[in-house]
């Protein structure tokens, strides 16, 4: 009688797996194929050696005048001199420690909101104790702390500042518009509307100018706003409108059950907004709410044109101080770097995010 | 049961609380601004328009002189370098991002990987802080005049910008126009000819390889029976600068830089998640039906895909045009840096001149929603 037994696979064949089989389909499959890898391994080439012979190979270090630049790269002292404009501005040197301070209570209040964020005192202070707390700090004039006025506030620190602002301020804001554009009384719907395409269709410049110009005309001639405060006025407004339309689209995602669901309960509306809806709403928005806040975030630097100094504009003002002309192209690479580190990692954490609150059933 | 309870006169209280509030407080801001406006002595209305605005503007497309053009030409010549720069930036956005956003969906590693450098690079860095860059680094570094970079003949690139030949279009250059448009008209007769013969038949005629050749062919055919009616004006060195053909200034140069390369990454985003949202049953399908490649791609995904990605390139569109106003930083003289930069300094009318800067750009944002409400119509998918 016959034994029919299996043979033992064979291994695959060797140009059919491993990395020569995932160089053949990935780089060399067709003819046109080999030339794009070609063409693409020269492109590679021709950007990051020159690069990386640039920023690390010829660049110096160490010293601290132009003269320790003698390698012909990148010369990295200029940045290093430079360091404490780029971050705290015109900021007195002597009051470093309470911009520093601000930051580090950022991650104190940052790990309590992760760590006791369900309480509802914990939401007040991280939301409402915090910013008061950094304005006290930095701008001063209290508690025996030397006043600093707005402007001597500059470089990242001022960055930051104008960015969390924005944020954070336009966010009920926005909010609020959301609500309106999608109410049932229509003086309340065709106002948000109005507002909320008005500010989408002009540029942040334009309302910036407007900030800065128009909005101390529109108050009587003691009440004075600083440029900063103006800036903030503009971004807050110009941001506002983009968070609503970001939120209104999670609303829409909202099936009609859910609301039907909590009329039905006897909730009022605004206990069926707040309560129902909007968590539901601001989940699904998450990922373009970051987005929002990134395009914010680059945003920002438009205020030196209306002559505040953030980053930008310090990097621009150091790159004509005359002790280091001609080494402006240092200081746009180290600004473009942090703004670039800034807007990725943010666009990747939206990405967990997105995928933390994912409860879909799948 | 009290008053408050009934929905209807609810709706109507609070409608009328944010009336009154709004109005209040207009009034109130009115009201103050008037004094203002009186305690400063600022001169209101727009009368300014009619008068000589005495500054010269570098590029101009409009006949502009410093002596006796007037406000209102420099709004004009503001507005059209506007509008011209957003349309340069956006020509190149489409070509950069439909490039970039296939070229992310390729199976080539290399150039996949590498499509997705450039769109995290770029989207990631401020566009005034891109202006800047192309401005102040790498425009400023080109040789003077007399070294100029040399692209191709007669074509230069140096610190004061690029410069190339200009056409000069003869009387006969008309029969080339002609021939353009005659050759267009053919074109949509031959295309309703092929979907006809296509529903009656089932044969199929090569209408996009077909009216290509002819778009190119036709006219290059009139240009030569005509006598080559083109002539160009070539520009030359002539002292410390080059004299004659066109020039483009590096303002415009770094502007059209920038904004085409930050836009194209969201363009490319665009593209990408275009024809990933084809559901992939569709390719199957398409294939099952035995449906070659280039047929499932022209026929089934494609016309899915540009339906998904317009909306959101139309609306970069409007964005490359809003971005082009930080034009001011580097000095290009479009809408905001001549109108509400030179002019608002010289009247100190910043009211009128900021609410009709804003106008401007809104009117160009509605135009560009009311041409994306008209192509989402026409692309809606027709259900029977």
């Amino acid at each position: 009688m016959a034994t029919y037994e299996m043979k033992e696979a064979k291994p695959a064949p060797k140009n059919l797996s491993g990395p020569i089989r995932w160089i053949k389909e990935n780089l060399l499959a067709t003819p046109l194929d080999i030339i794009l890898t070609v063409l693409g391994i020269a492109v590679l080439l021709m950007i990051i050696p020159p690069f990386v012979q640039w920023a690390v190979i010829d660049a110096n270090f160490v010293g601290t005048t132009r003269e320790a630049c003698t390698d012909g790269g990148a010369c990295w002292v200029f940045i290093k001199e430079k360091i404490t404009l780029f971050i705290y501005g015109f900021y007195p040197e002597s009051e470093y420690w309470r911009i520093n301070l601000s930051f580090v209570l950022f991650f104190v209040f940052g790990a309590l909101f992760k760590f006791y964020g369900q309480s509802f005192i914990t939401k007040i202070a991280v939301f409402a104790g915090y910013p008061v707390l950094v304005y006290f700090l930095v701008s001063g004039g209290y508690f025996g702390l030397e006043a600093v006025s707005t402007d001597k506030w500059g470089g990242l620190t001022l960055t930051l500042i104008v960015a969390a602002v924005g944020i954070v301020a336009a966010f009920p804001i926005g909010i609020v518009l959301a609500f309106g554009r999608q109410s049932e009384l229509p003086i309340i719907r065709n106002l948000s509307v109005i507002y909320i395409e008005f500010i989408r269709g002009v540029p942040l410049i334009t309302i910036l100018f407007m900030a800065s110009v128009i909005l101390p005309l529109f108050f009587p001639e003691g009440m004075t706003f600083d440029k900063l405060l103006r800036a903030l006025i503009g971004i807050t407004l110009f941001q506002a409108a983009y968070i609503a339309e970001v939120i209104r689209g999670g609303l829409q995602a909202i099936p009609k059950g859910q609301y039907e669901a909590a009329d039905s309960l006897g909730l009022s509306y605004w206990q069926k907004m707040l309560l129902v809806i909007l968590p539901q709403a601001l989940k699904v928005s998450i990922p373009n709410l970051v987005g929002a806040s990134i395009s914010l975030f680059k945003d920002t630097t438009l205020v030196l044109i209306i002559g505040l100094f953030d980053l930008l504009a310090m990097v621009h003002l150091t790159g004509s101080d005359a002790a280091w002309l001609g080494y402006e192209t240092e200081g746009y690479v180290f600004v473009t770097f942090i703004f670039w580190i800034f807007c990725y990692s943010l666009s990747k954490y939206s990405n967990i995010l997105e995928q933390r609150y994912n409860t879909d059933h799948r | 049961m009290s008053l408050f309870s009934n929905q209807k006169f609810r709706g109507i209280f609070f409608q009328l609380l944010t009336t009154i509030g709004l109005v209040a407080f207009l009034w109130y801001i009115t009201t103050n601004m008037f004094t203002n406006i009186e305690q400063r002595g600022i001169t209101t209305g727009f009368d300014f328009f009619d008068q000589v605005a005495g500054f010269g503007i570098s590029e101009s497309v409009i006949a502009y002189n410093d002596t006796d053009s007037t406000y209102l030409d420099a709004f004009y010549v503001g507005l059209i370098n506007t509008l011209f720069v957003s349309f340069v930036g956006i020509f190149f956005a489409s070509i950069i991002g439909l490039i970039v956003g296939v070229a992310r969906l390729s199976h080539n590693f290399i150039i996949s990987k590498l499509a997705l450098g450039y769109i995290e690079l770029f989207r990631n860095i401020p566009i005034l802080l891109q202006i800047l860059f192309w401005y102040n680094i790498v425009l400023a570094a080109l040789p003077s005049p007399k070294q100029s970079i040399v692209l191709a003949e007669d074509f230069f690139l140096n610190n004061r910008g690029l410069y190339v030949p200009k056409p000069i279009y003869e009387s006969g250059f008309v029969f080339v126009v002609i021939a353009f448009v005659a050759t267009l008209i053919g074109i949509y007769i031959l295309k309703k000819w092929a979907n006809k013969r296509f529903d009656e038949t089932g044969k199929e005629f090569p209408v996009l390889g077909v009216s290509f050749a002819l778009i190119i062919a036709i006219p290059v055919l009139a240009y030569f029976i005509s006598g080559s009616p083109v002539s160009f004006d070539n520009p030359a060195l002539k002292g410390f600068n080059f004299r004659g053909g066109m020039s483009y200034s590096p303002e415009f140069l770094a502007l059209t830089f920038a904004l085409s390369i930050y836009t194209a990454t969201y363009i490319a985003e665009a593209v990408r998640s275009g024809i990933e949202a084809v559901a992939k049953g569709q390719k199957e399908a398409a294939a099952s039906l035995g449906l070659t490649s280039y047929q499932s791609l022209k026929i089934v995904v494609l016309p899915q895909a540009i339906r998904i990605a317009i909306p959101p390139i139309i609306n970069q569109y409007l964005n490359l045009t809003k971005n082009s106003s930080l034009a001011t930083a580097i000095g290009y003289p479009e809408l905001v840096t001549v109108f509400a930069g030179t002019v608002l300094n010289q009247t100190g009318q910043a009211i009128e001149i900021v609410v009709v800067t804003m106008m401007v750009y809104l009117t160009i944002s509605l135009a560009i929603s009311l041409i994306l409400n008209i192509v989402n119509k026409k692309m809606q998918i027709k259900e029977r």
